[in-house]
């Protein structure tokens, strides 16, 4: 395949559909799909997620009553409690964990819970770090078009 | 691309499997951590303090089993944080028998791993406190963020179960702040007009830590303007606070802790990234955020959180010969079992029991079900008890001071010092 075509390919993509994918750095590998949950602030899981039903709980946080189930979780980065990776953990064993995680800055307390799930259930959702610039792009396209669904798989972030 | 990681001789042993299936997998753990964090060796630790042990559901006990069959044993002095049920007063326990049989067992799954049974958030004012420069593995947000700043020993974040893979193999991944050059300030708070008197009282530090560390994520604020005379347990409050609001893992406050003597040594000779003012409208403005709802009635009064210390008490008993404490009113105080001898020694629990005040040991009220209520307004001079409570325990919060919930906890409502947040 010649680099030119394939160059041109792509920008010619890019500007006239707008950007789809975007390389991010891989925490946990793996693949996940699923609709877009986008937390405007960080969360702690720990007295933030009910890991029984995967529903947000903290009640200072602007998204109180959402549900990260099945959903790609996008958040800053975590925040408090080191308890997180164990909600993490423990969502996962019950099943109401997201399909998936993207931070806009790497959170060793998330990727551990997920690292650990692997470990102990064979099972765990991809965590990614999108670079700033693109982490705001994808939240936008995401509150610009509710219900958008994205795919993590390995280093890519891609819209479906 | 950054260097691989290099391992010694022995932490390939580990990951082989000379050393038995839990170092192994504690060690594969702490691979993975290391090339997330692009670490490029791993470290000795000194000690470890483990938060695993509190039960969040049945995985908890899935990775302390897999462990403890794997022949898991602590290779460095290990401590461990609160579980989720008072061994001393199981009868205080309002949750299921069920409930309470699971948090015991995970406490003892912990206990089998060599680890010490102290069961504290604040082991730094009891049972080990690492020195300068001491590597550690440590984890609980407030210990971690008391054991960096105030001790100036060196842990990152570490959670549940990393906690553990480093205790079990002795070993950290070196990056973050165990590597001298990343424990730079970042972030410098100035305050600015708060008043004297509020400088020196307890209520502040909290609040502070609260607004700091909503300021600050994960990076490391520095505090400029804070009085020399500032205590280990105002600094204790303010830690506590700023990584529940934030991810703070550690803080400088100049003139005060190990490595800021000065402003610039705290920034290590950098300019500040940003700069914030501390106000007291700021103040006032987190002060609001810190309760959940209106003055009214309560029904719960808890302290210590992180766990009561000595000095602490000392301050209570003085104002429960003066206060006379309304039944109605539950008075939780949690602390460690190292305090709580130092309570008998100097005949202070006879007092404090026959004053109305119950004592928690081994966990507290926002990790336990400990409060007599399920629903109703539990009154707290901590930030963290005040953030966690509503989620964790389902109560609503008020936030005062010390004063503020003692004279509370007299008349069953809440009783404000009208002139605390005034601006002289």
């Amino acid at each position: 395949m010649s680099g030119e075509i394939s160059d041109y390919g792509m920008s010619y993509k890019m500007t006239i559909e707008r950007k789809l994918g975007w390389t991010a750095r891989v925490m946990v590998d793996g693949i996940g799909q699923g609709k877009a949950l986008v937390l405007p602030e960080p969360l702690s899981l720990w007295g933030g997620l009910d890991p029984q039903t995967g529903q947000i709980i903290d009640q200072r946080h602007p998204s109180l009553g959402q549900n990260v189930t099945e959903k790609v979780l996008l958040l800053p980065v975590g925040r408090g409690s080191s308890s997180a990776s164990s909600i993490l953990l423990e969502s996962v064993r019950v099943g109401t964990a997201p399909a998936a995680i993207i931070t806009a800055e790497p959170d060793g307390i998330l990727t551990l819970g997920a690292i650990v799930a692997r470990t102990l259930y064979d099972k765990a959702p991809p965590v990614v770090v999108l670079a700033a610039g693109d982490y705001g792009e994808v939240i936008k396209l995401v509150q610009d078009h509710p219900g958008t669904r994205l795919r993590v798989a390995g280093g890519l972030v891609e819209v479906i | 691309m950054t260097a691989a990681l290099r391992l010694s001789n022995k932490d390939q042993a580990m990951l082989d499997g000379d050393f038995g299936a839990a170092a192994q997998i504690a060690m594969r753990i702490l691979i993975t951590m290391a090339n997330v964090y692009e670490a490029q060796e791993m470290l000795d630790i000194e000690s470890a303090h483990i938060d695993g042990c509190l039960y969040h559901g049945d995985s908890g006990i899935d990775f302390a089993v897999k462990l403890v069959d794997g022949g898991a044993q602590v290779v460095v002095p290990t401590t461990l944080n609160v579980g989720a049920i008072d061994l001393l007063h199981p009868e205080d326990f309002q949750g299921s028998a069920v409930q309470a049989a699971k948090a015991q067992r995970l406490m003892a799954l912990y206990q089998q791993m060599g680890c010490q049974p102290v069961w504290t958030c604040a082991p730094y004012q009891a049972y080990q406190r690492p020195t300068l420069g001491a590597q550690i593995a440590w984890a609980e947000s407030n210990a971690i963020v008391f054991a960096n700043s105030v001790l100036g020993a060196r842990t990152n974040r570490y959670g549940d179960f990393i906690d553990i893979c480093a205790a079990i193999t002795g070993r950290v991944p070196a990056f973050g702040l165990h590597l001298k050059e990343n424990r730079c300030g970042q972030i410098l708070f100035t305050l600015e007009g708060i008043p004297e008197r509020l400088l020196h009282d307890d209520v502040l530090y909290p609040v502070l830590g609260y607004f700091i560390g909503e300021h600050s994520g994960n990076q490391i604020p520095v505090i400029d303007g804070l009085p020399s005379t500032t205590s280990e347990d105002q600094l204790k409050a303010l830690g506590a606070s700023s990584a529940t609001s934030g991810a703070v893992a550690m803080f400088h406050a100049v003139g005060i802790t190990p490595e800021a003597p000065t402003l610039a040594q705290a920034f290590c000779g950098r300019e500040p990234a940003t700069r914030i003012k501390v106000t007291l409208d700021s103040l006032k403005a987190k002060l609001d955020k810190l309760s959940t709802v209106p003055d009214g009635e309560i029904d719960v009064v808890a302290l210590g959180s992180p766990h009561y210390s000595l000095a602490e008490f000392a301050v209570l008993m003085a104002r429960l010969t003066e206060i006379t404490l309304n039944p109605e009113t539950q008075f939780v105080v949690c602390t460690n079992r190292l305090v709580l001898a130092g309570l008998k020694e100097r005949g202070w629990l006879a007092k404090l029991e026959s004053a109305g005040v119950q004592l928690v040991v081994d966990t507290c009220v926002v990790v336990a079900p400990i409060t007599r209520v399920r629903e109703g307004v539990l009154m707290t001079n901590s930030g963290k008890f005040a953030h966690y409570a509503p989620g964790n325990i389902g109560l609503q919060v008020v936030f005062g001071s010390l004063e503020e919930c003692l004279r509370s906890a007299e008349i069953g409502r809440v009783w404000r010092d009208k002139r605390l947040w005034d601006v002289i």
